[in-house]
């Protein structure tokens, strides 16, 4: 077997797009998204969310948002009057805020190696969104705009709610003060808004939102990148409601501390499964799907819920190899170089005949989509899984992902809010082994066995 | 439950309701749809196996039994419940020559390779079988009622098909191909659709750059059965005219007045979408594709790693280098590329060792996917058919009898292979020429989805090393061309062989495994 090296360093002198990661890089250009939008429509919302989601798969994407940038410029903000439109001096500051903004989008390109940028702003004149495509044609990037469109008054109030009451700018201001200060801002705009121009703007690549996704227009799709954001846009919505993400019930390879192997449950995690199903009756969850993987122990613990349940290849436990079902005692006995090279990059590294985190990323890819389009949907599945599911919803990046908590006997129950995710933690006090082992001190290949062991958790 | 050891009979039940608490377009009994899955449901992973069972080991692949969808026919003020997991129509709407039945294949044949069980019910070949004689465009002219007599009742022929084959003959999906050009035409599939419990998504083409309606014509009415007596011009002419017949009455799908209707309408063969309540998962995945093909002239090449180490010695799997004779072939297949002169060729191999060297010979930039790696084999990776039937001859009897639902313990299936290639198809389908340098179960795969090959035939598709497929769209379909690179290279072909019982002598299981070392 050969060595294992980070797949960078192989083939270097050939321009070699590795397709680890779930997307791949056909095309060097980077690609810098461009929201189009009257406040509270959603476009921080969407920018976040589509960041997140790039970010996961492999794609080094960043939000750069305007408004953002005008806070730091104007400490304190007053009132509407800002955002007048003949408001000179803050008309000044806005596009100076817009420039720094851009310029900062070529730093993030040309500097950090940042492959889509997301220029979060309301974009709303052919003015500024002309002086963006000039901006990005100058210097080889690609763009595509995203424009969200809504007119429905309960789905704008329900935004402003949301997000803009938590905004720095009405921290300190009562909710009515607020919502009518956020209703004249939305006023200042709507005078000077032109949308995308299907004629006017047939050139462009751009996706128009329509109602919170009822009705999409998409013109000009240019790429790969650009295809998969269109779908993911096409595929996700606001209505409430929770994942919960859960492992297995203890398992009989969990006791004896071994890796992977499709074991069935302990008398332990039969009892959680059953207190699984108690919980889950308790949350009173409407149309609750649930899901597992095809590995003995997850389908076990689902049976005890007595609701249907819908199986996923996708969702089994990373594939350790050579190493299934050994103990980590036996596998610094036996391959102590591939431990090491584990424990120096655990995301990327990836075991002989098995798989790597970065695998499993993107193997869990329809899973994710799935759950976008889903409503109330509970995961039972496994360590490595959970976290890379975790990483997604929470935003974890690849070098925390492989170290998240995901104990055995205790549900994640995350639900969308604002910007984020809620994340509540339920116990169901069944205990359970400790399968976290965290990254220990010494990482070098030439490191003593014991240095490798320190971390590995109690098993029998 | 075993835990995936073999292959398991299975459905998956994927059940989206309406997204964006928008307020939707549904028949009062659909207010608490709930998927009928029955308890402990197994299921695959191929997100569009509906009520699609997987037939176990040992007998012939039937319509599945239709599963869940009990209620499916309970009339309800004449409108079936709805079920989440109930069939899908899509209707086809557009002027001739905008594309219609080209989506209409291409569609059929994408879902079905995917595990949708779909056909697709062309209603010009209904009135073909109908009418035996085209004489001429004049059949169309909207004051022909003779000919609108026998139009509507073609329309409802396939309609009947329609209902019999989502109904009773386990299909999924039905494509209903025709114009569908009238409003009125279009409110008559809806209720079809409501009084049997299907859901209707439409697929409208708009097109109106000459050249391409020309193209159009040119390349599938001329030699359309219509057609077969008339010189070039004649035909063009008779169609151009044919076209005008329906222009008039035309009622494109309209952002108000069917602002409740699901449907994509495509304009200027995809440069623009517009994509209105997509309502299920089935739907977001139609939609996807769509906007994913394209008809710009392209070839895509297929071909096997040159011969490795472990072909030579009759094993399967595993990761080993090329044999001379396989560094042979990768050079000659340099050779080959370059008289080719391919205009930006792109070159995907696996993560696997004898893809990367045989693309490191043609002096490319190439990439890599990890889900071109060959069929994981588990248990009997870098066997020889010896020793698996040596060591696991049930599962040996098991593969032959369903090749391509069988899973090799701890392994993988060619149905696993499909749904993990399906990414590779989708980019395959945005690209343009593109040399796919592969596995023989993978590339099996692949070919299967291009010419169309049922899941009994892919698994025995010939692959044989070192000769390259060339495939090239062409009307409706993909023109092959299989081009031997001359260099030789063993045999890796094993047929079904005669005997798949479980009980069989080890020489009837072994009578068809290719010679090698």
């Amino acid at each position: 077997m050969q060595t294992m090296e980070p797949p960078q360093l192989e083939n270097m002198r050939l321009r070699r797009c590795d397709s680890a990661a779930s997307v791949p890089q056909f095309c060097n250009s980077p690609t810098v998204i461009v929201m189009v939008g009257l406040p509270a429509r959603g476009k921080t919302y969407i920018s976040k969310k589509m960041t997140r989601y790039l970010n996961w798969i492999g794609v080094p994407t960043k939000v750069f948002n305007v408004g953002q940038y005008r806070r730091e410029a104007v400490k304190t903000y007053k009132n509407f009057e800002f955002f007048k439109p003949d408001n000179e001096e803050a008309m000044r500051i806005r596009k100076a805020c817009a420039s720094a903004a851009l310029k900062d989008v070529a730093l993030y390109f040309s500097k950090e190696n940042g492959q889509v940028a997301v220029f979060d702003a309301t974009n709303t004149t052919r003015e500024r969104r002309a002086v963006i495509n000039s901006f990005a044609k100058e210097r080889g990037y690609k763009v595509f705009f995203v424009e969200s469109i809504c007119d429905d008054p309960e789905i704008i109030a329900e935004n402003i709610k949301q997000v803009k009451f938590g905004s720095p700018d009405y921290i300190d201001r009562d909710i009515d003060e607020a919502m009518e200060d956020f209703n004249k801002r939305i006023d200042c705009y709507k005078t000077s808004y032109m949308p995308i121009d299907d004629e006017k703007d047939r050139k462009l690549s751009y996706i128009k939102i329509f109602d919170v996704g009822s009705r999409y227009l998409v013109n000009r799709v240019r790429d790969h990148i650009q295809s998969r954001i269109v779908y993911y846009l096409m595929n996700i919505h606001v209505t409430p409601r929770s994942i919960y993400l859960s492992r297995h019930g203890e398992s009989e390879l969990n006791l004896l501390g071994r890796i992977g192997g499709d074991s069935s449950l302990s008398p332990r995690g039969q009892k959680y499964a059953s207190a699984l199903a108690s919980f889950i009756r308790g949350q009173r969850i409407k149309d609750l799907k649930a899901w597992t993987s095809h590995m003995k122990r997850t389908i076990q613990t689902a049976e005890a819920l007595g609701v249907q349940y819908e199986q996923w290849k996708a969702l089994n436990e990373i594939d350790a190899g050579v190493c299934e079902e050994l103990t980590y005692e036996e596998i610094q006995e036996n391959f102590p170089e591939e431990f090491a090279l584990r424990d120096q990059d655990k995301y990327r590294y990836r075991y002989p005949k098995g798989e790597s985190y970065e695998d499993l990323v993107h193997r869990l890819e329809p899973v994710i989509m799935e759950l976008e389009r889903q409503e109330n949907v509970l995961v039972i599945c496994h360590q490595a899984v959970m976290r890379c599911l975790l990483a997604y919803f929470l935003d974890k990046p690849a070098s925390e992902l492989p170290y998240l908590r995901c104990p055995l006997h205790t549900v994640l129950k995350l639900t969308p809010v604002a910007y984020g995710c809620k994340v509540e933690s339920f116990y169901l006090n069944i205990e359970a082994v400790n399968t976290h082992r965290e990254r220990p001190k010494n990482v070098n290949t030439n490191r003593n066995p014991d240095e490798a062991l320190q971390t590995v958790p109690d098993h029998v | 439950m075993g835990g995936g050891r073999r292959q398991v009979p299975c459905h998956l039940h994927l059940c989206s309701s309406p997204p964006l608490g928008v307020k939707l377009f549904l028949p009062p009994s659909l207010s608490d749809t709930r998927a009928l899955t029955h308890v402990g449901g197994v299921c695959c992973e191929h997100l569009c196996c509906w009520n699609h069972v997987h037939t176990p080991p040992g007998s012939i692949r039937q319509a599945p039994t239709m599963r869940g969808c009990s209620s499916r026919t309970k009339q309800n003020q004449g409108k079936a419940v709805c079920m989440t997991n109930c069939p899908t129509l899509i209707v086809t709407v557009g002027l001739p020559a905008r594309g219609k039945t080209y989506i209409s294949k291409k569609l059929t044949r994408y879902l079905n390779w995917i595990g949708v069980p779909t056909r697709e019910f062309n209603v010009g070949q209904y009135r073909r079988d109908f009418v035996k004689i085209y004489k001429s465009f004049e059949f169309f002219r909207p004051d022909n009622e003779e000919g609108l007599k026998i139009r509507q009742q073609c329309a409802s022929a396939a309609l009947n098909d329609v209902r019999q084959y989502l109904t009773e003959d386990g299909g999924q999906v039905a494509v209903f191909d025709a114009t569908n050009t009238t409003r009125e035409r279009r409110e008559t599939i809806v209720q079809f659709a409501e009084q049997n419990g299907f859901k209707v998504f439409f697929v409208e083409s708009v097109c109106e750059d000459p050249d391409v309606i020309q193209e159009n014509i040119v390349q599938v009415k001329l030699c359309s059965p219509d057609y077969t007596n008339c010189n070039t011009d004649e035909a063009v002419e008779d169609f151009m005219q044919r076209i005008k017949c329906y222009e008039n009455s035309y009622e494109t799908l309209d952002e108000v007045l069917d602002r409740d209707l699901s449907y994509i309408k495509i304009i200027d063969v995809g440069q623009r979408y517009l994509v209105n309540r997509v309502l299920d998962h089935i739907q977001s995945r139609i939609v996807y594709y769509l906007m994913n093909i394209h008809i710009t002239p392209r070839s895509i090449y297929l071909c096997r790693h040159g011969e490795s180490e472990l072909n030579v010695k009759g094993r399967i799997g595993g990761d080993s280098g090329l044999t001379a004779r396989g560094k042979q072939f990768a050079k000659k297949l340099g050779q080959f590329i370059q008289t080719q002169s391919i205009v930006d060729l792109k070159v995907w191999t696996s993560q696997m060792k004898r893809t990367i060297q045989t693309a490191e010979a043609l002096g490319v930039p190439y990439e890599q996917w990890k889900a071109l790696n060959e069929i994981d084999a588990g248990v009997c990776e870098e066997m020889m058919y010896e020793e698996i039937q040596e060591g696991y001859p049930l599962e040996f009897a098991l593969r032959d009898q369903d090749k391509y639902r069988y899973r090799y313990p701890k392994g993988e299936s060619y149905e696993d292979l499909v749904q993990r290639l399906e990414p590779v198809i989708m980019e395959l389908e945005r690209q343009e020429n593109v040399l796919v340098i592969c596995h023989q179960a993978v590339m099996r795969c692949l070919l299967a989805y291009f010419l169309d090959k049922t899941a009994e035939e892919l698994p025995y598709l010939k692959c044989p090393l070192h000769t390259v497929l060339k495939l090239t769209p062409v009307a409706y379909g993909c023109k092959v061309e299989s081009i031997s690179l001359n260099v030789d290279a063993v045999n890796t072909h094993r047929e079904k062989p005669e005997n798949v019982d479980v009980t069989r002598m080890s020489e009837e299981a072994l009578i068809t495994v290719p010679a090698h070392h």
